[in-house]
């Protein structure tokens, strides 16, 4: 006799097969769509196309930048969800609500407002530009975006973590004999692993995506500060007039689409690795 | 190592949870505090670990006063309710924490480790983690975690709270042989008498921030110093009793009274005049259900005719509980086995109860 499967809530192959359904017409078959245009193009094409100098640079920038700025995120995000969850201050609400400000505000406009804070003659690129400091139309400019626009991914899986944590864990630590420090880098710290791994995994992988803001903060320098996703959309405005141009797009997406799925893969096995103590 | 505490103050916004406390508890004292819930006993053992600060007055271990050191400071091993372990780390490494921040050399640390984990015999869980742990495990690793540095003392906080029944009797005889290996001085917080009255060689009786009586269990169970400490250990029957001469009077009963406790604790004999002593005043009596006696055929000396409402085994012996119908009054009386098997007592049967022992509290006022 097969053992009899019982679940707590209703429908479960109902809710299932809802589940499948959608993920099949949002991204399953959009992304099979892209397979297989770039399909239509010889190995030989696919190699010429998506290992150019240029695409390489475009990689490098895409996956580096993102790295960076996710890794800035992640201690810009604890910081701000530290002072959010463990002080009072009048104001406290407000900012925390302008956490968020980078979810709805179109990135273009971050874009925008980045390039002509730190262009040579902005508000502040008039100071640091002649420091040395080009935040705007250099790599700097790009990672300071994607950290503007990933940050709030940790902050918003860190702060639930950080909440919720027992008062009594830091007490014992204390009465063990650590100071602040010592509770902080060998108790909470590593309790917060799971939380800060899932803000990095997002914030890198919506610096992957990030088009918008990149594009107007870095003025898409040939292989200086040209991202993959804008040789993707040049590749597109170029298939008018070349009939392979609109596969060439989807070659490169299909390059930066495997190997996002296998540092997502690599992050996913990396916080499921840092919650093992769950049991 | 001693401990004491000398008129601490301490205030949370507007309520006071501790006024004016002062406690000994002499080396290798294990050491209850018992009170209800908000009686101030956590505070108090929180002010002694430095998790909390006192508002006024000073704390000694032995000879040093540390009332201003931090928790990491006094060497203290601390114990709380909820386990409090480190759920990222394995139980080895919970244990190892305290003699980490300590910079003890590696091989130190294992040997000691293990030696600890020997000892509540859980060496073979070393590498697992807390969510893998029974709530009696997790309390003894918490215990020897807190223990591993050697500590000059141990403060327990409710340790055994969130533990079912069964586990906690057994963590109670358990950390009582573990104190007479150790004879590490120990306070720990409770709410349960029982538990204090196994565990403890002193308990301390707290009330409203105030501490009640302290005594041994034996002397705070016999003598309560007051209302409160009768009415908080154990059951007690209250009558509201008539004096005349010196007599407690209730309906047909009168009152053995040997003796009347006074809130500071002096006891004088029933037969002086005492000022609530005179005729018509009203004063309240307290019987413990073991001090009645019950009857199926009223007492010369007097007896309340009573109808029982429950009977409830327990153990060696059976809870009664009757009500008297005149007076409108619900008296507990406890009774051996053997007594219950002479009488054959059913419920709805009418029985005759009559004190053998009562206590009269004087009010401060009255003195």
């Amino acid at each position: 006799m097969s053992p009899i499967h019982r679940h707590l809530l209703p429908g479960f192959s109902a809710s299932l097969g809802f589940a499948l359904t959608y993920l099949t017409i949002l991204v399953i078959i959009p992304l099979s769509a892209c397979f297989l245009t770039a399909m239509s193009l010889t190995w030989s094409q696919f190699v010429a196309v998506v290992w150019t100098e240029r695409a390489r640079s475009a990689y490098a920038l895409t996956f580096g930048a993102s790295l960076i700025a996710a890794f800035c995120s992640v201690w810009i995000g604890l910081l701000i969800a530290w002072v959010l969850v463990r002080y009072e201050f009048p104001g406290k609400r407000a900012m925390d609500s302008l956490v968020d400000l980078p979810f709805a505000l179109p990135t273009a406009v971050a874009g925008l407002v980045f390039s002509a804070l730190y262009a040579p003659n902005g508000w502040l690129g008039q100071f640091l530009v002649p420091l040395g400091i080009e935040g705007a139309y250099s790599r700097l400019g790009i990672v300071i975006v994607l950290v503007f626009i990933g940050f709030p991914f940790v902050v918003r899986t860190v702060q639930p973590v950080l909440e919720s944590f027992d008062s009594e864990v830091e007490e014992a630590a204390a009465s063990l004999g650590a100071n602040r420090w010592e509770t902080f880098r060998r108790v909470l710290l590593p309790a917060l692993y799971p939380a800060l791994v899932t803000g990095f995994a997002l914030s890198f992988a919506r610096g992957l995506g990030e088009y918008g803001s990149v594009m107007l903060v870095s003025g898409n320098l040939r292989n200086y500060t040209e991202i993959a996703p804008v040789l993707i959309v040049e590749s597109l405005e170029e298939s008018q007039f070349k009939d392979t141009g609109y596969a060439e797009a989807t070659a490169i997406a299909v390059v930066l689409l495997v190997a996002s799925f296998v540092m997502l893969l690599v992050i996913n096995w990396l916080e499921r690795w840092s919650k093992r103590a769950d049991g | 190592m001693s401990i004491s505490v000398c008129n601490v103050e301490k205030w949370f916004g507007k309520f006071h949870a501790l006024q004016n406390v002062s406690l000994e508890v002499p080396t290798g004292c294990l050491l209850a505090l018992l009170g209800p819930s908000g009686s101030g006993k956590t505070t108090l053992l929180r002010i002694i670990a430095g998790l909390e600060t006192a508002d006024a007055g000073t704390i000694r271990y032995a000879d040093d006063d540390i009332t201003h050191a931090s928790a990491r400071e006094r060497n203290v091993g601390f114990v709380f309710q909820h386990y409090a372990l480190f759920r990222h780390m394995t139980v080895f490494e919970n244990v190892a924490f305290g003699l980490r921040v300590r910079k003890w050399p590696e091989a130190k640390i294992r040997e000691r480790v293990m030696e600890l984990l020997r000892l509540v015999r859980l060496e073979e869980l070393a590498q697992r983690y807390p969510s893998q742990l029974s709530g009696g495990q997790k309390q003894r690793i918490a215990l020897i975690r807190a223990l591993a540095a050697q500590p000059k003392v141990l403060l327990l906080d409710e340790p055994f709270g969130a533990l079912d029944a069964k586990v906690r009797m057994e963590l109670r005889h358990w950390l009582r042989r573990f104190h007479d290996e150790l004879h590490v001085t120990s306070i720990f917080v409770t709410h349960d008498q029982e538990e204090a009255f196994e565990v403890a060689d002193r308990v301390v009786v707290m009330n409203r921030g105030r501490i009640e009586q302290i005594g041994t269990p034996m002397e705070v169970f016999e003598h309560p110093a007051n209302a409160f400490v009768m009415d908080f250990l154990g059951n007690v029957n209250v009558f509201p009793v008539e004096m005349q001469d010196g007599r407690a009077l209730f309906g047909p009963l009168e009152m053995p009274l040997p003796r009347f406790h006074t809130s500071n604790g002096d006891s004088s004999s029933s037969s002086n005049g005492n000022g609530s002593n005179g005729n018509g005043s009203s004063t309240q009596v307290y019987v413990r259900p073991h001090e009645l006696a019950l009857g199926r055929t009223p007492e010369e000396g007097g007896s309340l005719p009573a109808r029982i409402i429950h009977i409830t085994p327990a153990g060696s012996l059976v809870k009664v509980r009757c009500v008297a119908e005149e007076f409108g009054l619900v008296m507990n009386v406890d009774i051996t086995l053997d007594q219950h098997r002479e009488l054959h007592l059913k419920q709805g049967d009418i029985v005759y109860v009559s004190p053998k022992r009562a206590r009269v509290f004087m009010p401060d006022y009255a003195i």
